[in-house]
């Protein structure tokens, strides 16, 4: 059914530009190293130069090639939020899920705990951890995705709840089919309307939360090309030489964007389907 | 609601706030093996780190630490800055006043603004202007802070229009409320972050309400439409959309610590940001106890009236 | 002169599709007409159109509405808003959704009536039986009963001293005791105020109850048309009977015919009779010719070329068999002693006791609340908060099921209530049966396809829906897939709960009799119902609960024919009967 779901959510229009958006991101960011003119992280000319046939975008406020650093500073942010999503999404289920299952004591101190992690807004959740432990983009992705798992485990807890209720797995129950079974083959199938949603949601707030974590400089570290980064690096040239400031702020829009409109038709389609069954 | 679900609400609140507060104190000054080091660095003599170790209380048993620390907060004297020495209190001081400006200021819009994009959205539903509104949230949902923040800059202080200032410097001892042309770009960014997240969420409800079985018997009643929008479909609307207000808080705080930083305003953010680069202890833990604590209360504040709204 | 209510040619569409077609008929001041027809029959989309009201997506295409003197489909949107609750009322099926949940009842009374004083208020509500204190009116529609909110809604309906009041299935979902009151005011009403009335039901005893003339709605048409009585006593159209022959008797014991076939759906392509493929009756001209309604001899309209041949027929209703009388000495099956139960801190069984002896068929009746679902669910372990002893062939069972062995869980099946939940959606309808073959049995493969497809044939599933998902199947379909998963276990003991309530009759009628037949060859039945009708047709015996305690128990014809407790005589009386099914008249 889920796969059904997706491709029917991939036939409306919204979704297909969508996924347009991806694709233009994804060839950047695949083949965007090796199309490089310069070296990323050289110095090559006087600061904030305008563009030029050498520097197609400009130079940035060190003086290297703002094209260069575009095109090879896709990758980070790209692995970063896949992996945030991942961890956020598979922990939260299976926290969700548990919490769902073990009603009672086990339930409660779970989402108690869940609680307290969803007391610290997730930006400033990850600063604490880095401000112990020092500046590791894969130490901040995974804290973006622990910082989601609650949120998510959430979702998936309410949209557990009532399946657990439901008559077919109350047969289960009766019927005393294994706990393992009836989790993950009559409850979780009975969810993946909702963790493909919360999916997809999850995927643009990585974004949002990772290009602003480089944007802070709590991700990866300079001089390392990223768009985020890019965006700190030359704010304060931004009134002499905006490229270095927009051309990345552009690329991060249409990879949010792009997103947006899938994970959006994918919630019109579910919710669209839901009520028909 | 009952008082007794209200006190039990309240204390579990309390509850986690103790708990964010071990875990805040776990990892910035418990975990991290020898945090003196860390702090002053590789080329620091042994004397200077046992200094700071004692100044921290870091030579103390685990729990006494803890008990200092939190006696400390709540007395309000959360310790001395490592940077420049001057209490902590007296830093944050006035940054708590620039930040909770910053932020009220942004909810007072938010909230009417909100309720207003959406109802009428939902009102005229498939019509041009709710088609906008719906293409515009969902661009602009997906949008970090940082972008907005920097494409208003863009807009509007530099070459294009240059009619606000692009750093929003308030100097020491100044109230926020005295310079307005610096607040408008950085509460204009949490706003419109705020509006398109909300105003969507009301959109939703409304609709939602506008297709309820109460509705359609309101029609069949033969009541007006403007009756039936704002006392059939409104009230409950906006009681469905309440928790939704505890995200946007949350969402708001969030914002403060970026835009703060694409805007230079010394708030709460920017002191939490170079506090995190300095490794300044204590005023790192004080900010982020403050922010969690203020995040905490908005979605209390949320399920509380959510609730209120369910039993009245 | 022309009758108060005159409806002609209203027909109403939905993608193109008539949902429902050319409507006519004329009603008296303080007449009643009775709608009745199964799910998918238009019912509900008509009582709205009469409001000048189609749902999204639906589109009222022609005809005429004339109340008092004003066609309501020919009015401007503005005089429309302002004639409905004027001249035409609503009051809906469900009030708890219906009403506002955050609006006081006393707002909700008087909105869009200018200023009326407080007096007339609380004369609308004396009227309606409600408590009239202000206490009462500052109230919110959450903290009324089911009753109280529908009297508010047919409060709500005449306050603004409509003409006509159209009533869409408004005592659905109450008990029959709060059913009868609501029906007792109806009527009331429509005497002392000279209202003219629509009932629309699903429940032809319902409108037998309140109706002076009774339509019969199928695939979106009307298929038969005439005064209450002759409809119901020497109906001219096969449907009108096949609907009455489904029908089950709280008075008398009788087979249930259902009807074969399903009903249509609004896109199958029609050139006939709609009805023609389900029908006894059905000759080849049925297929091709649509019939016209016309006057047949039992003095009814009758949309049937056959109509005349089909009065000529006396209705007969098979009997059925006689309740089983077991052997005195023989051991129970299952017995219950002491059964205390409590749901969320609160008791509601209170010390029930019973035997079932195998070969059985034991009816627990009750109304909602009576704590009956509790009962039985703690019969299958699912409720395990309770306390006293239930052995099951000869050994005692643990209360959760997770701590029974696996022989009694596989003996003891439970059959759901809702068709629509008891399904796994995500699979076929085969792979549920596999999943309790492979648990119980592990047999997999051949085996398990061929024992599968056995039990689906058993329970006359046809083998092409065996791929199917639940989500393609109809309600009744999927009842009889869940009854074939109790089956693949080899019960001794199959407990139904409500499992027809939420059914057509015709689809009830096929279902009952299906357990019926089940219950030759082997398994004994626990029949958990709130409908006596359907107790008198399929049980031997029978558990009168109240309020959580077993006021009454015997043999199924000794309870119901003469009760010893009060509380079963009150519901026998509350309990309606179509009148006299079998009139040789």
């Amino acid at each position: 059914m889920s796969v059904s779901v997706a491709r029917r959510a991939a036939r409306t229009g919204r979704a297909r530009l969508g996924l347009g958006l991806l694709a233009a991101i994804a060839f950047v960011v695949v083949f965007g190293p090796l199309l490089a003119p310069w070296p990323p992280t050289a110095i090559v000319a006087p600061p904030l130069e305008g563009p030029s046939a050498q520097f197609p975008l400009g130079t940035d406020l060190l003086g290297r090639d703002v094209l260069s650093r575009l095109l090879s500073g896709g990758g980070t942010l790209t692995w970063m939020t896949l992996l945030a999503t991942g961890i956020g999404v598979v922990l939260g289920a299976l926290i969700g899920l548990t919490a769902a299952y073990r009603d009672g004591v086990a339930d409660t101190v779970l989402m108690r705990a869940m609680d307290v992690v969803l007391s610290f807004p997730e930006t400033i959740f990850v600063l604490v951890f880095v401000a112990a432990f020092g500046r590791h983009p894969l130490l901040t992705a995974s804290l973006v995705g622990v910082a989601f798992a609650p949120g998510v485990s959430r979702v998936l807890r309410g949209a557990a709840l009532p399946v657990f209720d439901s008559e077919y797995v109350l047969w289960a129950k009766a019927n005393g089919l294994p706990g393992r079974q009836i989790v993950l083959g009559e409850v979780l199938p009975g969810v993946t309307s909702p963790l493909m949603v919360e999916t997809g949601m999850r995927l643009v707030w990585a974004v949002t939360a990772i290009a602003s974590l480089n944007y802070l400089g709590f991700g990866i570290t300079p001089p390392a090309p990223d768009w985020g980064l890019m965006v700190s690096e030359n704010q304060d040239g931004l009134a002499v030489a905006p490229l270095p400031v927009l051309a990345p702020i552009a690329l991060i829009l249409m990879m949010a964007l792009g997103g947006n409109l899938v994970a959006e038709s994918v919630a019109r389609t579910v919710s669209r389907t839901e009520g028909k069954s | 609601m009952t008082a007794r679900w209200l006190v039990r609400r309240l204390a579990l609140g309390v509850l986690v706030l103790f708990l964010v507060s071990v875990l805040v104190f776990l990892v910035t000054q418990a975990l991290p093996g020898d945090v003196a080091r860390i702090v002053l660095g590789k080329d620091a003599t042994v004397e200077q780190v046992a200094n700071l170790r004692h100044q921290l209380g870091l030579d103390q048993p685990l729990l006494e630490q803890y008990g200092r620390w939190l006696g400390g907060l709540l007395t309000g004297h959360p310790g001395v800055s490592l940077q420049n020495k001057e209490p902590v209190a007296e830093i944050l001081g006035p940054r708590i006043v620039n930040s909770f400006t910053l932020g009220f200021i942004s909810m007072a819009l938010i909230l009417p603004l909100s309720v207003a994009a959406g109802v009428l959205s939902a009102a005229r539903r498939d019509s041009f202007a709710d088609k906008a509104f719906v293409a515009v949230t969902s661009l602009s949902m997906a949008l970090p802070p940082f972008v907005v923040g920097m494409l208003l800059i863009a807009l509007f202080a530099t070459t294009m229009l240059g009619v606000l200032p692009g750093v929003s410097d308030i100097p020491p001892g100044d109230l926020p409320w005295g310079h307005p042309a610096e607040l408008v770009l950085p509460v204009a960014t949490l706003t419109f972050m705020g509006v398109m997240y909300l105003g969507r969420l009301v959109r939703a409800s409304v609709i939602d309400a506008l297709d309820s079985e109460y509705v359609q018997m309101a029609v069949l009643k033969g009541l007006s439409r403007r009756r039936i929008l704002f006392r059939h479909a409104l009230p409950n609307a906006i009681a469905a959309s309440l928790p939704a207000a505890g995200l946007v808080a949350a969402v708001t705080i969030t914002g403060v610590v970026v835009v703060e930083y694409v805007y230079s305003y010394p708030g709460l953010g920017t002191a939490l940001v170079s506090a995190v680069n300095s490794h300044d202890l204590p005023v790192l833990q004080a900010c982020v106890l403050i922010l969690a604590a203020t995040y905490y209360l908005c979605n209390l504040l949320a399920d509380v009236l959510a609730a209120a709204g369910r039993t009245r | 002169m022309a009758k108060e209510v005159a409806v002609s040619g209203v027909t109403v569409k939905a993608a193109g599709h008539a949902i429902v077609q050319d409507i006519g008929f004329e009603l008296g001041r303080g007449e009643v007409l009775g709608v009745v027809g199964e799910s998918g029959s238009g019912k509900s989309t008509l009582a709205l159109a009469l409001l000048g009201f189609a749902r999204s997506g639906a589109t009222i295409t022609s005809g005429q509405v004339v109340v008092d003197g004003v066609d309501l489909l020919s009015l401007p949107p503005a005089e429309l808003r302002r004639a409905r609750g004027r001249k035409v009322a609503y009051v809906p099926q469900d009030p708890a959704t219906a009403l506002n949940p955050s609006l006081r009842v006393s707002t909700q009374l008087t909105e869009g009536l200018g200023q009326p004083a407080r007096t007339r208020v609380r004369q609308l509500l004396d009227t309606v039986g409600l408590p009239s204190d202000d206490a009462f009116l500052r109230r919110r529609p959450r903290q009324l009963s089911g009753g109280q909110q529908q009297r508010v809604a047919v409060a709500m309906a005449i306050a603004a001293g409509p003409r006509l009041i159209v009533l869409d299935e408004p005592t659905t979902g109450l008990d029959v005791a709060t059913q009868a009151r609501v029906l007792d005011l109806v009527r009331e009403l429509c005497r002392a105020r000279d209202l003219a009335a629509i009932y629309v039901s699903h429940d032809l005893a319902v409108v037998a109850d309140v109706a002076d003339q009774v339509m019969v709605m199928y695939g979106g048409e009307v298929v038969e048309h005439g005064p209450a009585r002759s409809v119901l006593t020497r109906a001219a159209h096969p449907y009108t009977r096949a609907l009455l022959s489904a029908v089950p008797s709280a008075t008398h014991r009788h087979r249930l015919v259902p009807i074969r076939g399903r009903a249509p759906s609004i896109d199958d392509a029609r050139a006939g009779c709609a009805f023609a493929p389900r029908c006894d009756y059905a000759t080849p001209s049925c297929s091709t010719t649509h019939p016209a309604l016309a006057l047949a001899p039992s003095g009814t309209l009758a949309r049937c070329i056959h109509a005349e041949e089909v009065t000529r027929n006396f209705r007969t209703v098979p009997r059925a068999p006689e309740p089983v009388v077991p052997p005195a000495n023989q051991p129970a099956l299952l017995s219950v002693s002491g059964l205390n139960a409590s749901y969320r801190g609160r008791q509601v069984v209170f010390d029930v006791s019973f035997d079932l002896r195998p070969g059985q068929c034991l009816a627990v009746v009750g109304e909602s609340g009576s704590g009956k679902t509790t009962m039985s669910r703690c019969l299958a372990g699912l409720h395990p908060e309770h306390q006293g002893e239930v052995t099951f062939d000869g050994s005692p069972v643990p209360a959760a099921a997770s701590r029974r062995d696996s022989r009694t869980r596989r003996e003891l099946q439970y059959v759901f209530q809702n068709p629509y939940g008891s399904l796994s959606p995500h699979r076929t309808v085969e792979d549920g049966l596999l999943v309790a073959l492979r648990h119980y049995f592990g047999v997999h493969a051949r085996e398990g396809r061929r024992r599968a497809r056995a039990a689906l044939d058993r329970v006359e599933i046809p083998s092409r829906l065996a791929d199917r998902y639940p989500s393609e199947l109809s309600g009744g379909q999927r009842q009889r897939v869940a009854i074939a998963r109790a089956l693949v276990c080899e019960p001794k003991l199959i407990i139904c709960d409500e499992v027809t309530s939420a059914l057509d009759v015709s689809v009830q009628a096929s279902v009952v009799e299906l357990l019926r037949s089940l219950m030759d060859d082997g398994p004994s039945m626990i029949f958990v119902t709130h409908n006596l009708a359907v107790v008198r047709s399929i049980s031997d015996e029978v558990v009168v609960l109240s309020e959580g305690r077993a006021v009454e128990a015997g043999r199924t014809d000794q309870v119901l024919t003469s009760p010893s407790h009060a509380y079963t005589r009150s519901l026998l009386a509350a309990t309606l009967d179509v009148p006299d099914q079998i009139s040789p008249r």
